[in-house]
């Protein structure tokens, strides 16, 4: 039974890269990727061993309970990182407890995150190799580690699924997730201030999270190294009863997922309120820009970019709170004016096979994207707005307002344009509705960053007029290159913006059915 | 392939016959479909249609003639090729091969003009789901090019008909199956089509609002209006429909009204005769449990 279900997730593995050559060659990359990072992980650790053992031992525990909390974290936040093996799924087949419970299991390390893990925690024993005994412990530590990373990511995703069986939920955590993406760098500057201000914080930790289940484990065969018998059986003994509490944890909710099908309670709801489709105009045209302003606001994928454009300010000012210098800060507009311009480049992947509606009632392919430029520039106009005149109120220098506010819209405009023509002919995997914004459909990375990349550059060659104008006005300070450049850029955006539509609508209109196909892949 | 008219058959000249003795079954190649001046153009006429996936031949050179104003099923088991044949007659899928004609408008020349004419319900495709009911209606009837005020008029009706009313605002990615169908029923039927091409309209819907949506099927077709639906059920088709094309294997093994197709036995037995791979009850001896 267990092997059936190793040969499951196996083969479904195998099947999945049979549907898109894309998606061999992403899990190619990844796979590469990782090799790399796990052959610098283990060098690294074999050099630490000629240093102290206090040293290799800080560094094992803190870089092992780092990858506690993210199993434990990640598969929690993007939900259902990996559902093939999901116990739901077993529900009919009578299947013995303890069987599929470490059939899930091993089943959890097969693929990339599961034997990076497995690699670096065996590899880890490298740092021990001069004293025979921690290596040896240190070999068996890797395998209850491993064990208990699976266990502890099956333990948080199930009881998240637990909630997140509600869909408001599902919707809300997937908006809310982003913010601790966006803000990201401004949380490292303060782990690394802390750093900074004290000099034993990195050891105080690790000797903290020595004693916590998360480093326990780690902790064995440096504590065995230095000596300390006593305190590494104690240690072991923690990390042991963690993996038997978290395996009891996980039988429980197992158990009750598979005698309880996920119910979603629903408030039923009278009509009336149309929403945007009374204040857009009664047209073709106008009912695509309501739905899509609609699914801005109630469609987690849109939302997420639309929460992270109060945050990306933030993430700038601390990003340059380091060097103290925050002109750079002058250029927020024209950034937020490409991120959301060229947001809406997979729009119609977005739209999955709803995208047959269109197809069906035959809309023609100017209406589909005036509607959709119109519905991102309700929400992209004010904000790039706002962000461009927003750092020159704090920092002043207004006599650069002019070229920054030329290359901000003339970025929104052909960036419009662009996404109009992009999103009629390139199509590629993004998350399907209902899911996380944070999924991305296996190997799908290739084809979307190669898409993205052309496109940023597409991008930069359309707007490069009003740029180099820009840049020509804030390197000489003279105010008539800023002018012209806001001139050229609104004038030169509003042309290619036109072009797209008409350029997109015509490709559209020749490939409606072939763009249903391409995104009716992505299931 | 050639050979294929490139004109709408409305518009030939040629004086046969049609539709009074059943369509050829087969996928062998039937003439293009020609009417007289007084003959009724049919509703759909699909001419050699073929799509190939890959390796696999998901439709095999099709011909159907739906008359106007029949309630016409298409029956067949699964996998026979009915949603990738309807698909390509609606104008969601490109044929490798053939034509269709909706009222004598060619669907893959002139493809606005003829998708004016149908409402389609497409089975297995998503919907726009975080629209509520009501804006879900709304927003097909907008994208036809319907004025708001008539628009705003339908939809109440359409949701009263389809007993949605009471869950209008609701977000359809909240509703049940059966709601889900029946709100994708109703955004085929805002703008009024001449044609109807129903995929499994029936799935998951529940007995007494199925009666209903068949009430006004029927109320639609004794109007004067075409519907096509698809079905494995072969009692409802019987039932509810006039006229019937038996699918199997990607080719059409029969055609023809109801009476003529079943030729005396019932629709499911001949369905059987046809389609063959009836295999013995003894197979599964050790299921018995006595």
């Amino acid at each position: 039974m267990v092997a059936h279900l190793v040969r499951l997730k196996l083969t479904l593995l195998r099947n999945g890269f049979k549907r898109s050559p894309w998606q061999l060659v992403g899990v190619i990359l990844g796979g590469l990727y990782a090799i790399g990072v796990l052959a610098l992980l283990i060098s690294g650790l074999f050099f630490l061993s000629y240093t102290e053992p206090e040293m290799a031992r800080m560094v094992v525990v803190l870089g092992g309970s780092a990858a506690f909390l993210g199993w434990a974290l990640i598969p929690m936040m993007a939900t259902g990182v990996d559902m093939t093996l999901d116990p739901a799924r077993f529900v009919t087949y009578a299947v013995p407890m303890r069987q599929l419970l470490l059939g899930l299991a091993i089943g959890g390390l097969v693929g990339i995150p599961g034997v990076v893990t497995l690699v670096a925690a065996l590899g880890q024993a490298a740092a021990w190799w001069q004293h025979p005994v921690a290596l040896v412990a240190a070999v068996l530590c890797a395998v209850i580690a491993t064990l208990t990373c699976v266990v502890l990511s099956r333990v948080t995703t199930s009881a998240s699924t637990t909630l997140a069986s509600s869909r408001r939920f599902k919707d809300l955590s997937g908006v809310i997730g982003i913010i601790p993406l966006v803000l990201l760098g401004p949380i490292m500057i303060g782990i690394t201030e802390g750093f900074r201000s004290s000099q034993d914080f990195l050891p105080s930790l690790a000797e903290g999270l020595a004693w916590s289940p998360l480093g326990a484990v780690w902790a064995v065969p440096g504590d065995l190294a230095l000596g300390n018998w006593g305190a590494a059986a104690a240690r072991l003994l923690i990390a042991v009863a963690f993996l038997a509490v978290m395996a009891w944890l996980w039988k429980l909710s197992l158990a009750r997922a598979l005698v309880t099908p996920p119910y979603n309670a629903v408030s039923r709801k009278a009509g009336g309120k149309l929403g945007w489709f009374s204040r857009m105009p009664g047209t073709p045209a106008g009912a695509v820009a309501a739905r899509a302003l609609i699914y801005w606001f109630k469609d987690p994928r849109y939302g997420a970019s639309l929460v992270s454009i109060p945050l990306i300010p933030v993430a700038v000012f601390f990003g340059l709170s380091q060097t103290g210098d925050f002109t750079f800060m002058l250029w927020l507009g024209p950034m937020i004016a490409f991120l959301l311009s060229f947001g809406i480049s997979a729009d119609i992947a977005y739209d999955n096979t709803a995208f047959a509606l269109h197809v069906s009632t035959g809309v023609s392919g100017r209406d589909d994207r005036i509607g959709r430029a119109v519905a991102c520039a309700v929400i992209a106009l004010p904000a790039t707005v706002v962000l461009t005149v927003l750092p020159f109120v704090f920092i002043g220098e207004w006599h650069l307002l002019a070229p920054v506010s030329g290359v901000a819209l003339g970025v929104l405009l052909t960036g419009l344009g662009l996404s109009s023509v992009v999103s009629a002919r390139y199509t590629y995997n993004v998350p399907l509705p209902g899911e996380s914004p944070f999924k991305t459909p296996p190997g799908s990375t290739a084809r979307m960053m190669l898409v993205q990349l052309g496109g940023l550059g597409v991008l930069v060659l359309l707007s490069l007029p009003e740029l180099v104008l820009a840049l020509i006005g804030v390197f000489t300070g003279d105010a008539l290159w800023g002018w012209l450049a806001l001139l050229v850029g609104v004038v030169l955006g509003a042309v290619l913006l036109v072009v797209g539509i008409v350029l997109g609508g015509r490709w559209y209109d020749r490939r409606a059915p072939e763009l249903l196909q391409a995104v009716a892949k992505n299931k | 392939m050639s050979s294929h008219p490139s004109q709408p058959p409305a518009q030939q000249p040629d004086d046969q016959n049609p539709g009074q003795p059943p369509v050829p079954a087969g996928g062998a190649q039937a003439p293009a479909p020609a009417y007289g001046a007084q003959a009724p153009v049919p509703a759909l006429a699909v001419r050699g249609l073929a799509k190939r996936f890959g390796e696999k031949i998901a439709v095999n050179g099709v011909n159907l003639d739906v008359p106007a104003g029949s309630f016409y099923g298409l029956v067949g088991p699964n996998g026979a090729g009915k949603t990738t044949s309807l698909s390509m007659a609606t104008g969601l899928l490109r044929p490798d091969y053939g034509q269709v004609w909706v009222h004598g408008v060619d669907v893959w020349a002139e493809p606005l003009k003829a998708k004016r004419l149908m409402g389609v319900l497409p089975d297995g495709v998503r919907l726009f789901d975080r629209l509520t009911g009501e804006q879900l209606v709304t927003y097909a009837g907008l994208l036809r090019g319907m004025d708001r005020e008539t628009v705003a008029a339908r939809v109440p009706d359409l949701l009263r008909a389809m007993d949605l009313a009471n869950d209008a605002g609701t977000l359809v990615v909240d509703y049940s199956a059966g709601m889900t169908k029946k709100i994708a029923l109703a955004t085929a039927l805002i703008h009024a089509p001449k044609l109807l091409v129903l995929d499994e309209p029936f799935e998951a819907v529940d007995p007494v609002s199925a009666a209903n949506i068949r009430d006004i099927l029927h109320d639609y077709v004794a109007s004067g209006g075409t519907v096509i639906v698809s079905s494995h059920v072969m009692d409802l088709v019987q039932r509810m429909c006039d006229h019937v094309a038996v699918i199997a294997g990607g080719n059409v093994l029969a055609a023809g009204t109801v009476d003529e197709v079943r030729a005396g036995a019932s629709l499911e037995e001949r369905f059987v005769q046809l389609v063959g791979g009836r295999t013995q009850a003894e197979g599964l001896e050790w299921l018995r449990t006595s």
